[in-house]
C-alpha cells in the first residue's frame, strides 16, 4: 500500500519545491540545489512507482477519501509510468543544462519557481483519471510555459508568445466547453465512469464528442492541421526552454489523445481518419522543415513531423500499433529534447541559429558535431539507433494491417528526414562560415563544460534505449495491452 | 429559457471569434474574455438541474453543484491568463507603440523571396533589406 501514497508525490513535492523557491527568490545557489534535489528524489519515486506497475497491474489513490466517481482519483498505469519517467529524467537534464549556461535565464527571480511548478504540471497530466483535473492540469503546464517562452521579455518573443497563448488560451476554452457538454451528457468527468456511461449514450453524440476532444487536443499535440503556431512560437524562446516545450509539452497532447482516445471513443471507423491525419501531419511537418533555413525553425518543423508516427501508431488500433505508439513517444521525447539541447550549444558558440551563416564548427567543436550527428541519425531512424526501431515497429504494425499508403508516406518522410538533417550538418558543420564574426566568435569561446556534460548524458540515455530496447518494448507492449483492454483500469479506478 | 441560454452562448462565441480574428492585440484579449463567458454559461447550461450528487438532502431540490464549480475554475484561469495577456499586449505596446500583432519575419522574408521569383533588381535589393532586418 506504500506505493499509492507515492502516487501523489510527483505532484506535492513539485509544487511544494515552487512555493520554496519563490521564497528563496534572492538565493539563487539555493534555488538551484532544490530543484535538483527535488527532481533528483521524484526520479527514484516514479522508478519505484514504475517497478511496482511493470508487470501491467494499474494503482490508483483516492485522494481525502472520496471514491470514485465523486472524488478526485488518480490513477498510475504502465503507459502513464513510462511516460512520467522519461519526463522527470528529461526534466533534470534541462534543469542541469540551464544552470550550466553562462547567461543564466535563470537571472529571474522567478525561473525556477515556474519550472517547479510546470514539473508539476506535467505529472499531474500523467497521474489524474479525471477530465476536468486533466484541464487543469494543462492549465497548470501551460500557464508556466506562458511565462517561461516570454522569459526575456525582448520584442520576437513578446510577438511569438502572443500567438502561443492566444492559441492555447483558445484550445483551453474549447477544452473546458468540451468537458460541459460531456458532462451534460453523461453526468460524470471521470474517466473511468464515462468509459462505461459513453457506450450507453448515442453513437453520433459519442463520435461528435471523441471529434471534439481530438480538435482540443489536436492543438496541444499540433497535429495536421493544427500545428501552425508551433513552429511560430517555439524557437524564440530560450534554448533550455525550447527543448524541454518540444520534449513534453506536444508529448502531452498526445498522451491524452492516446487515452481518451483508447479509453473512450475508440470505433473501427476513426482508424481511418486518424491515419489521414498521421499521413498529413508527418509529411507537411518534414516539407516544412526543409523550407527552413534556422537550425531552432527547422528542428520546430520536425516536432510536428514526428508525431504524425505517434498518430500513426494510434491510429491503427491494433496491439502492434499502439506498443510501437508507446516506445516512439518514450524514443521521442529523449532524442528531441536533445537535439534542440545541441541546437541551443550551436547557437550558443556562434550567436546565430541561421544555416547560411553558419559553417565549419567540425573543427570548432568536433565533439558538438559527433553529438549532432549520432542524434540526428536516431532522430531520422537510421540503424541502429532508438529511432530506427521505433519506426520500424510503427511500418511493421501498419504493414499488419495493410495500411500501406501511410505506410509509404512514412517511409518517404523517413527519407526526407535524413534528408533535412544532412542540410543542417551541411550548413553547420561542415565547410566555411560565410560570415566573419561567426568564425571568430566559435574559435575564441569554449562551451561550457556542464552544458556539453549534460547533453553527452542525454545522448548516452539515448543510445541506452536502443541496447535496452527488448525490456523496454517488452514493458511498452504490456503498456499498449493494458491500453486495448481497459478493463483493470477501470477497476482501479472505480473501487 | 434554456433556448435563450444556447442562444446568448451562440451569439457570445460569434462575437468572440470576431474579435480573435482581429490584429489588434486588446481585441483579441477582449475576444478571449467573450468565448470564455460563452463557455461558462454553456457549463451552466449543462448542468444537469434538481439532482444532488451526494445523497439525499433532506430539503427537497439541490442544484448540481459540479457545472457551476467547473465554471468557478474556469473563471479564475480565464482571469489569471487574461491578465497575463494583457502584460503581453502592454509590453508590446512599450515596445513597438503599437498593440497590433506583427507579422513574422520568417513570413515576410519567404514573401519577399516570392516576389523576387521575378528578378528585377530592385526586388531583389528589397529581399535582401528585409534579411538584414531579420538578421
Amino acid at each position: 500500500m506504500t506505493s499509492d501514497i507515492l502516487i501523489p508525490l510527483p505532484i506535492v513535492l513539485s509544487l511544494g519545491a515552487a512555493a520554496l523557491s519563490l521564497g528563496l527568490g534572492r538565493r539563487p545557489r539555493a534555488q538551484r540545489a532544490l530543484g535538483l534535489i527535488t527532481l533528483s528524489v521524484l526520479v527514484g519515486v516514479v522508478v519505484a512507482l514504475l517497478v511496482r506497475v511493470a508487470d501491467g497491474s494499474v494503482i490508483a489513490t483516492r485522494i481525502g477519501g472520496w471514491g470514485a466517481p465523486l472524488g478526485i482519483v488518480l490513477a498510475l498505469d504502465l503507459m502513464a509510468a513510462l511516460m512520467l519517467t522519461v519526463s522527470l529524467v528529461v526534466l533534470l537534464i534541462v534543469l542541469v543544462f540551464t544552470i550550466g549556461s553562462p547567461r543564466p535565464i535563470d537571472q529571474a527571480r522567478f525561473f525556477y519557481p515556474v519550472y517547479m511548478v510546470m514539473a508539476a504540471g506535467v505529472a499531474a497530466c500523467f497521474l489524474t483519471a479525471d477530465l476536468f483535473n486533466l484541464y487543469v492540469a494543462f492549465e497548470v503546464t501551460l500557464t508556466a510555459s506562458y511565462v517561461l517562452i516570454a522569459v526575456g521579455r525582448s520584442r520576437e518573443q513578446v510577438r511569438h508568445g502572443i500567438t502561443y497563448v492566444v492559441i492555447s488560451l483558445l484550445a483551453s476554452t474549447l477544452f473546458i466547453s468540451a468537458i460541459g457538454v460531456t458532462y451534460a451528457a453523461t453526468g460524470t468527468v471521470n474517466l473511468a465512469d464515462l468509459a462505461n456511461k459513453l457506450q450507453e449514450i448515442d453513437p453520433g453524440l459519442r463520435a461528435a464528442l471523441g471529434a471534439l476532444f481530438l480538435v482540443v487536443f489536436g492543438i496541444k499535440a499540433a497535429i495536421f492541421p493544427l500545428f501552425f503556431w508551433l513552429p511560430d512560437s517555439y524557437p524564440i524562446a530560450p534554448a533550455p526552454v525550447t527543448a524541454i516545450f518540444a520534449g513534453l509539452l506536444t508529448k502531452i497532447g498526445v498522451y491524452a489523445i492516446i487515452r481518451s482516445q483508447s479509453l473512450l471513443f475508440a470505433t473501427p471507423e476513426e482508424s481511418g481518419f486518424l491515419l489521414a491525419v498521421a499521413g498529413l501531419t508527418m509529411l507537411v511537418g518534414v516539407l516544412g522543415a526543409i523550407a527552413q533555413d534556422d537550425v531552432m525553425r527547422i528542428l520546430s518543423f520536425h516536432i510536428v513531423s514526428q508525431i504524425g508516427y505517434l498518430i500513426f501508431g494510434l491510429g491503427l488500433l491494433t496491439l502492434a500499433g499502439l506498443s510501437a505508439t508507446v516506445f516512439s513517444s518514450i524514443h521521442h521525447i529523449l532524442i528531441t529534447t536533445t537535439l534542440f539541447l545541441i541546437g541551443g550549444l550551436i547557437e550558443l558558440a556562434t550567436g546565430t541559429g541561421a544555416l547560411r551563416r553558419l559553417g565549419g564548427m567540425i573543427r570548432t567543436t568536433p565533439v558538438l558535431a559527433a553529438l549532432f550527428m549520432i542524434t540526428a541519425l536516431s532522430f531520422a531512424g537510421v540503424p541502429p539507433f532508438s529511432g530506427f526501431l521505433a519506426k520500424l515497429a510503427v511500418i511493421q504494425a501498419g504493414l499488419e494491417v495493410g495500411a500501406y499508403l501511410t505506410v509509404g508516406v512514412g517511409l518517404l518522410v523517413s527519407i526526407l528526414t535524413v534528408f533535412s538533417m544532412m542540410k543542417i550538418w551541411g550548413g553547420v558543420f561542415w565547410g566555411d562560415p560565410e560570415d566573419a564574426a561567426v568564425r571568430e566568435q566559435a574559435r575564441t569561446r569554449p562551451l561550457p563544460a556542464v552544458m556539453m556534460g549534460v547533453t553527452a548524458v542525454a545522448v548516452i540515455l539515448g543510445l541506452g534505449i536502443a541496447v535496452a530496447a527488448g525490456p523496454i518494448y517488452d514493458l511498452s507492449e504490456r503498456a499498449a495491452a493494458s491500453l486495448i483492454d481497459p478493463a483493470p483500469y477501470l477497476a482501479a479506478v472505480l473501487q | 429559457m434554456i433556448l435563450s441560454l444556447v442562444v446568448t452562448v451562440m451569439v457570445l462565441y460569434g462575437v468572440g471569434t470576431y474579435l480573435l480574428l482581429q490584429r489588434h492585440l486588446t481585441r483579441v484579449v477582449i475576444g478571449l474574455s467573450v468565448i470564455a463567458h460563452a463557455s461558462n454559461l454553456l457549463l451552466l447550461v449543462g448542468g444537469q438541474a434538481g439532482r444532488p450528487p451526494l445523497g439525499d438532502s433532506g430539503v427537497g431540490p439541490v442544484a448540481d453543484p459540479l457545472p457551476q464549480s467547473l465554471a468557478l475554475t474556469s473563471i479564475v484561469i480565464t482571469f489569471g491568463v487574461s491578465a497575463l495577456l494583457l502584460a503581453f499586449a502592454y509590453r508590446s505596446w512599450q515596445i513597438t507603440d503599437s498593440d497590433e500583432v506583427e507579422d513574422d519575419v520568417e513570413d515576410r522574408r519567404i514573401a519577399a523571396l516570392a516576389a523576387v521569383q521575378g528578378l528585377r533588381d530592385e526586388e531583389v535589393v528589397d529581399a535582401e533589406e528585409i534579411e538584414e532586418e531579420a538578421v
